[in-house]
């Protein structure tokens, strides 16, 4: 469970990004967070696991308190934070083994990961991530010979054979198609309920946020501004979060895909249970 | 069209008119002026171009065998020097070169590592290879310390040039794993440099050749000292036939090393 008290950020160059933010997200809840560019979406995420010091505030993961900590604990703290990010983030020389491998290495020591030898645990681990999002046969590939929705695949991977206890996702489909989008989005949740992780996800989409989060947390200027079920996102709140704009038309749309969606994921859970995986495996391979 | 005809001419770099051509005419009465201070007498001009023929008829039958035990001699410790300065200025210009890279070192690590760099690159080959050869006499280990340490600046300065060039984003995702810093120089930052990295060393090792041979005429060691003598000695048949040498090495490490720099991109 994350816990976010009173959590501020002022940059040196005066904005302030958070004003004041509390948070809680429980245990396997996936979160979608929306708002306009520079709303501190991002800010937000990165405080979290301290890729950005915040300026006040308390943030706690499972009791321990993020906020306060020395380096080496800070790592340690960080090794169980997942992030994915927007534009992927892989390391583009290294190959798809090494980017996924790079998820642990708050665990290893130096010279193990300087000459790449994992323990074995970890690269099996490693195989079986990149089979269950449907990388298996580019394993030795570069990272910067793939397709944009296999990058984030891998990024994915990488997040989760950290062992995480939650995922922070900063703008997952940035820069992917719409089919591609959809497709890492249900990626993403059906990782979720299957390890039971909370996840933070940035999104500009609120279509995709409507569709595949049970929650929704609105930021305007650093302050929540909204948050509830996706039912509750009205034209009235989306029109406090981003400004006027006629609403209507998104909301049917997107409410109305994201009830296709549940009854999509009860089928391929349905699914699952009966071939182990193998329905969302096939779909995962089709880009 | 009220607007037709309007002229319009690109404006000019200076705006005032009258700035603008003190500035040309001043410019032009200084050059005429460091001209004539230079005092070319034409009578030591032509003097100078026979001599110069006295060179070209002489580079035109190279000899290479009558000291071709030295040329040896030379050339051989001209390439040790090389090979080894390379060597350790490198291996010594990667810590500096990752302290002096603003995002990734402390700020009083970047203004160390800076100091030396700014050092080694603001005094030229021969004047350091001047010094050493005072500290450690005539020869090659004078020739090897200069070398290396002029490899220090440059490879130092243009290595924490491209850290700070590097996608932020992908050594944040490194950052983000909860790696520690050597983990995160080694998987975040090193694979985004090194091909670039690696070329550098190649196109240094060349330039090393090359002082090499300045330096040897200052005393340490190499080709450049045979050359000297045999300029002394007047033998320029045989100086003909080392710069021939020299120019034959060079050539072939810039083409061995733009063939590698391709495979590596």
């Amino acid at each position: 469970m994350l816990l976010i008290e009173g959590l501020t950020k002022q940059y040196k160059t005066g904005d302030r990004a958070l004003r004041g933010v509390d948070l809680t997200v429980p245990q396997g809840q996936v979160a979608a967070l929306i708002g306009p560019s520079g709303a501190g979406k991002s800010t937000l995420l990165r405080c979290v696991n301290r890729l950005v010091e915040p300026t006040a505030g308390k943030i706690a993961l499972d009791g321990v308190e993020i906020t306060g900590l020395g380096r080496r604990a800070l790592r340690r703290a960080r090794r169980q934070m997942g992030m994915i990010f927007q534009e992927y983030a892989l390391v583009e020389r290294l190959t798809v083994m090494e980017n996924v491998l790079s998820g642990r290495l708050g665990y290893v020591g130096f010279w193990r990961s300087f000459f790449r030898r994992f323990p074995a645990p970890a690269i099996d681990e490693a195989f079986r991530l990149l089979d269950r999002v449907g990388l298996a046969e580019f394993v030795d590939k570069r990272a910067d010979a793939l397709s944009g929705g296999q990058r984030q695949r891998v990024g994915i991977a990488r997040a989760l054979i950290q062992d995480p206890a939650i995922l922070l996702i900063d703008e997952p489909t940035a820069s992917l198609d719409p089919k591609t989008s959809r497709q890492i989005m249900r990626l993403i949740r059906e990782l979720c309920a299957e390890r039971r992780l909370p996840a933070i996800i940035n999104l500009h989409d609120v279509g995709l946020a409507i569709s595949f989060a049970e929650r929704i947390i609105g930021l305007r200027q650093g302050v929540i501004v909204f948050d509830g079920p996706p039912e509750r996102l009205t034209p009235a709140v989306l029109t406090e979060i981003y400004g006027e704009e006629d609403w209507s038309a998104l909301i049917r749309a997107a409410s109305e895909d994201g009830e296709a969606e549940g009854a999509g994921e009860t089928a391929a859970a349905a699914g699952q249970r009966q071939t182990g995986f193998q329905g969302s495996d096939a779909r995962a391979r089709l880009t | 069209m009220a607007a037709a005809g309007r002229r319009w001419r690109a404006p000019p770099l200076i705006a005032n008119p009258w700035l603008r051509w003190a500035i040309a005419i001043g410019a032009v009465i200084y050059l005429a002026l460091a001209l004539m201070s230079l005092e070319v007498k034409w009578s030591r001009v032509c003097e100078g171009l026979d001599r110069g023929w006295t060179f070209v008829v002489a580079f035109a039958q190279p000899n290479f065998i009558s000291r071709s035990e030295e040329i040896v001699e030379g050339i051989v410790e001209s390439l040790t020097m090389t090979v080894v300065a390379t060597v350790f200025g490198i291996l010594i210009s990667i810590p500096i070169g990752l302290g002096a890279a603003r995002n990734i070192a402390p700020v009083p690590v970047y203004l160390v590592c800076r100091a030396i760099i700014a050092v080694s690159r603001t005094f030229q080959e021969v004047i350091v290879a001047i010094l050493f050869v005072k500290m450690f006499g005539f020869g090659p280990l004078a020739g090897a310390v200069t070398l290396a340490f002029a490899t220090i600046g440059f490879m130092g300065k243009l290595l924490a040039e491209d850290i700070e060039d590097i996608d932020p984003a992908q050594a944040e995702a490194i950052r983000a794993t909860g790696a520690s810093w050597p983990q995160l120089v080694n998987y975040g930052i090193q694979p985004q440099v090194m091909p670039r990295l690696l070329g550098l060393s190649l196109y240094r090792f060349d330039i090393n050749f090359r002082e090499s041979a300045v330096i040897g005429i200052v005393g340490a060691g190499g080709i450049g000292a045979t050359l000297n003598t045999a300029f002394d000695r007047y033998e320029f048949d045989t100086a003909a036939a080392i710069l021939i040498t020299i120019i034959a090495i060079v050539m072939a490490t810039e083409y061995g090393s733009s063939l590698l720099r391709r495979r590596l991109q």
